[in-house]
């Protein structure tokens, strides 16, 4: 269903959606700013989707400001780089930015002030392959800024698939989060250099860079940058503000009409999406030789001076709330947004590659929720649900642990962006529900596979017991059967070697009966345990 | 520790039941106004035995008690019930439909958001079935009837079945206007002829037409707050519309038009007020539509060839049953699952 | 009558062909019951069910010897799954079975002196070693099902359980109470 609009352009509609007070005023009064170096800094080993990166520095190595210190490990993984230069002080596990609240693989790294860089090497994208350049993106980690940092080499191997449309996603639809949009404003140029570079890899014949509509800042100056540079196939689209209207899925819908099911790669459909800042970043990564060792992230919330802050990856997430004067009825922080985002386990946990909000909470801006009640059916939730699902009914399947029916109905099609619980009149935390089901169901999968292994390895050592009790018993038979017949060619007394052998043969006997006693033995220890 | 989203629309179970209390005034203020104070009495009756059921079941399930109190559910299923039967039914059977409704329909069923038929409507039927004399004790409009209960009358009627010296009770009651039309009909009269009687006004019975008026307008404005989807009134009034319509098409001096069968009986309150109960009805808008015209096409059936003068209430108990079917088979298709796109 | 009896005939030949076919058409090896069991049991061979085997124990509970709750590993979920496909009620834990958090056998290094009777105990070959030499469990292939852990002569094998790490973490069921504010 197209919607109207003044780009001109055929816009399509999702399901659902919900308009939740946006409060991203706030932090966009002042430009971006530059945070101070840090005293320490602690780099996650695993900032991103996928295997944790392999730690290649040692603790006390001196390293240099975007020197390597993990190595991508397995296909799934990025790089992580030294984030300034100085001194490795401990490869341990740490508190990380997670909501289990668990530590994780860190590096901590003490910066000596030098910003010394390692040799950065520009490159004109147009002489190297698009394998070589997905290289490089590995190298210099290179992972999506829009929240799931999924390493964005990935999204760019092509399996025979011909990219048609290449979506860039600048409607960043969450409320208070605004670096997308500072980025835009500040930065556009670069971004749609990056843009053109993600184009060449992909082959894609065009470009569509989605704003959602309350960035009219971001949206003149991003459709500028494009104008100057003589970009051809490139639109910059004022797409209508509807949470979720930043989701990968979502925002390619509004533009192309294309739904992308679950478990189906966008590609497969002639499409592909990165989010503006990844645009920027590999922009940094080719013209500048850069490795991915900052981003911008919005403070907001309960603090005297929202703003977004250019900082480097492994900050202490305090160091940025000190720069946003925390309010004193601050109670938690969250990072992320009011709707999908999660509350940090402490406020000395790093900044990592996906952080892209952090917000100070108090009661008054997110008031505990009210006391929940049972689900009444009322279907609210299916009227804003953006997956089309039928929320009430995956959270009574949830609720009632029949893992098997979620699925039916479509649980891992939930995006979990909230929608649903944000206008439940139960206030029942449907999302959690999910979560819940979801990765009790990814449990079970994986032990399943556990099981099928260990089930195959059980069978192939009893195969290979019975194989060598009767390779035994053969041999045996052999050998008695030649004693025999020796003993009846005649009633000669037996040579030093044939007495050998039959000694042999009572010890191999002996030998199996004791295997077979011990078998008896094991089956009886069975039965009466 | 809580988790997202950590806002949320200020909305409540206990505000949208609120919303759909007011949504009956209308209707009550109009019920007052030509058939007198009486429905108040049976409403305070049954809202207070709801309350009373409500908080004992609570206590016997161990439940907290207030925010369930609190949630308007108890009271909305009194008011439905009380605006089913007549005013003048005496006050046990409105305390014994009322418990009932509450205790066995609702909370045996696991309370708020279990119960798998309306609450109201197993009140009701489980009282049309039980007292079938007492259920025809409906009150006549003002000016219908010879003589007139005052209110205190009414009181000491309902609450000591005792009636003032000079009266019997079928000089001060009255049969529902479908009850007489199917009565009259029996009696081989002309539809014509019926309908000039006094107890029928411009489209249904006089003032009763007025009070489903009422709740149309009440059904209106959950339409425009979103409390209730269109597709419930629209099916069953749609239903009922085009059968009626093509009954009296066919022959008119057996089958009462259109406008009739949405004015008469509890058509305007079943179709916004009972049909649209959430928990009891499907939540697929297709299987909305399909479960509404069901109860559309059952409630014309009992109407026009049943033993009951109304059809609603039974109409509604018997689509609630089919209700996890309709959704089993009526689940939208989810997205990037739809087959056509660009 | 002689026509009635060829009819009859022809058509208990047909069918009878038809179901000949059919049988060897659709033959499934083995007993398709005591798979689907297996296919629940969660492997770990570990004989607490009393028979000497996950498969043993499906083939035992196929046959109507065995209970559905004799599976410590398997958890209520496994009991819960095991009733579904039987068709009979859920039956939970007796006192001698009850689940234990799962967990990995670790061999003290230095205490081993490397006899091999872990090696031989080991349901699914994840001990690794020879004669004379230390040896050591293969993590992601152990079941944790402590057979190994008896015959050890210098006990220098322990069970340590699987702690929660980022990788195997879980979503927790929602808990929140319902409770008046007021």
């Amino acid at each position: 269903m197209p919607v109207g609009n003044d780009n001109m352009r055929k816009l399509y509609h999702f399901h659902g959606g919900i308009h939740p007070p946006s409060n991203k005023t706030q932090s966009t009064r002042a430009t971006i700013a530059r945070a101070p170096l840090p005293a320490k800094l602690v780099i996650p080993l695993h900032q991103h989707a996928g295997e944790t990166a392999k730690p290649v520095a040692r603790v006390g190595e001196r390293v240099l400001k975007g020197q390597l210190i993990g190595m991508p490990d397995g296909i799934v993984s990025s790089a992580v780089h030294a984030s300034t230069s100085g001194t490795i002080t401990a490869i341990d596990m740490q508190l990380i930015a997670h909501p289990s609240g668990l530590p994780n693989l860190c590096a901590t790294l003490i910066p000596d002030g030098e910003e010394e860089w390692v040799p950065r090497k520009a490159i004109d994208y147009r002489d190297h392959s698009p394998a070589g350049l997905q290289h490089l993106l590995r190298m210099a980690g290179v992972v999506g800024l829009g929240g799931a940092a999924f390493p964005s080499d990935l999204k760019l191997s092509l399996d025979r698939h011909k990219i048609t449309t290449l979506v860039l996603n600048g409607a960043e639809c969450e409320p208070y989060i605004t670096c997308d949009d500072m980025l835009m404003r500040e930065r556009a140029a670069e971004i749609v250099q990056g843009a053109e570079m993600l184009r060449f890899m992909l082959d894609a014949e065009e470009v569509l860079i989605g704003i959602e509509d309350n960035k009219p800042e971001a949206i003149a100056s991003m459709r500028a940058a494009v104008a100057a540079g003589g970009h051809r196939r490139m639109e910059v689209i004022a797409v209508p503000t509807v949470y979720p209207g930043g989701g990968a899925k979502q925002l390619i819908r509004v533009l192309t009409g294309i739904e992308v099911a679950a478990g189906v790669r966008s590609t497969d459909k002639g499409v592909q999406c990165f989010n503006v800042a990844t645009a920027y970043t590999v922009h940094r990564a080719f013209a500048h030789g850069e490795p991915l060792l900052s981003r911008i992230v919005t403070i907001t919330g309960n603090v005297l001076h929202p703003r977004n802050y250019e900082v480097l990856i492994g900050t202490p997430i305090a160091e940025l709330v000190a720069l946003g004067g925390a309010l004193p009825d601050t109670d938690s922080y969250i990072m992320g947004g009011p709707m999908m985002g999660f509350p940090l386990p402490s406020v000395q946990v790093p900044l990592v590659k996906a952080t892209n909000c952090i917000i100070a909470s108090s009661k008054k801006i997110f008031p505990p929720p009210p006391p929940v009640m049972p689900c009444i059916r009322c279907t609210r939730c299916a009227d804003v649900c953006p997956a089309d699902l039928q929320p009430q009914d995956l959270f009574w399947f949830a609720q009632s642990r029949e893992f098997g029916r979620a699925q039916a109905f479509n649980l891992f099609d939930c995006i979990e962006c909230g929608a649903c619980s944000y206008v439940c009149p139960s206030h029942i935390p449907l999302v959690q529900y999910y979560r819940f089901a979801k990765s009790e169901i990814h449990a079970r999968e994986h032990d399943k596979q556990l099981a099928d292994k260990a089930r195959v390895r059980h069978d192939y050592r009893e195969q290979r017991i019975e194989r060598e009790k009767q390779e035994k018993a053969d041999k045996l038979a052999a050998r008695e059967k030649a004693a025999q017949a020796a003993r009846l060619a005649g009633a000669q007394p037996l040579t030093a070697q044939q007495q050998a052998e039959q000694a042999e043969l009572e010890t191999s006997r002996a030998h199996i009966r004791e295997l077979a006693q011990s078998a008896v033995e094991h089956a009886d220890e069975g039965t009466t345990k | 520790m809580f988790f997202s989203p950590l806002i949320s629309k200020s909305d409540s179970v206990s505000a949208i039941m609120l919303k759909v209390l007011l949504a009956l005034l209308p209707g009550i203020v109009l019920y007052v106004w030509y058939f007198g104070p009486a429905i108040l009495v049976s409403i305070t009756l049954a809202s207070l035995t709801a309350l009373g059921t409500e908080a004992l079941m609570l206590k016997l399930r161990d439940r907290p008690i207030m925010p369930f109190l609190k949630d308007n559910s108890a009271l909305l299923t009194a008011w439905l019930l009380a605006l089913s039967i007549p005013p003048l039914a005496p006050w046990w059977m409105v305390v014994v439909g009322t418990a009932f409704a509450i205790a066995i329909a609702k909370h045996l069923y696991g309370g708020l958001g279990n119960n798998m038929f309306n609450p109201a409507m197993v009140g009701y039927a489980v009282l049309i079935i039980s007292f079938p004399a007492q259920m025809t004790h409906w009150i006549a409009p003002h000016g219908m009837v010879i003589s007139e209960l005052t209110f205190p009358q009414q009181l000491d009627f309902i609450f000591h079945d005792v009636l003032p010296n000079s009266d019997t009770l079928d000089a001060l009651t009255m049969a529902t206007p479908l009850d007489t039309l199917k009565t009259h009909l029996h009696l081989d009269q002309p539809m014509r002829q019926i309908l000039d009687m006094p107890i029928y006004g411009r489209f249904a019975g006089h003032g009763s037409e007025m009070v489903a008026l009422g709740f149309l307008l009440g059904g209106l404005y959950l339409l425009a707050s979103r409390i209730i989807s269109w597709h419930i009134p629209a099916a069953f009034l749609g239903t009922l519309f085009v059968l009626a319509g093509i009954f009296h098409l066919v022959d008119p001096a057996h089958y009462a038009g259109p406008l009739f069968h949405w004015f008469a009986g509890a058509s305007m309150l079943g179709a916004f007020f009972i049909l649209t109960d959430p928990v009891s009805s499907p939540t697929t808008n297709n299987g909305r539509l399909i479960y509404a015209a069901g109860a559309g096409l059952l409630t014309y059936l009992i109407r026009v060839f049943g033993g009951f003068p109304d059809g609603v209430a039974f109409a509604t108990l018997l689509m609630n049953i089919c209700v996890p079917l309709i959704v089993l088979y009526t689940q939208p298709k989810v997205f990037g699952k739809k087959g056509s796109q660009p | 009558m002689l026509s009635a009896l060829l009819v009859m005939s022809a058509i208990a030949a047909v069918l009878g062909a038809v179901l000949g076919f059919a049988a060897i058409k659709f033959h499934t090896e083995g007993n398709p019951l005591v798979d689907k069991i297996d296919d629940v049991l969660p492997q770990t061979q570990c004989g607490q069910c009393s028979y000497p085997g996950c498969k043993p124990y499906a083939t035992a509970i196929a046959a109507g010897e065995a209970d559905i709750n004799r599976c410590p590993p398997g958890g209520e979920e496994g009991i819960r799954k095991l009733a579904e496909l039987l068709g009979v009620e859920f039956k939970p834990f007796g006192e001698d079975a009850v689940p234990k958090a799962k967990s990995l056998a670790v061999i003290d290094e230095s205490t081993c002196i490397g006899c091999t009777l872990c090696i031989q105990a080991c349901p699914v070959d994840a001990i690794a070693g020879a004669a004379k030499q230390m040896h050591t469990v293969i993590a992601s292939e152990c079941t944790g099902c402590e057979l190994c852990v008896a015959p050890c002569p210098v006990d220098c094998i322990s069970m340590q359980v699987i702690g929660e790490k980022i990788a195997n973490w879980k979503w927790k069921y929602p808990v929140y109470a319902m409770t008046a504010t007021t």
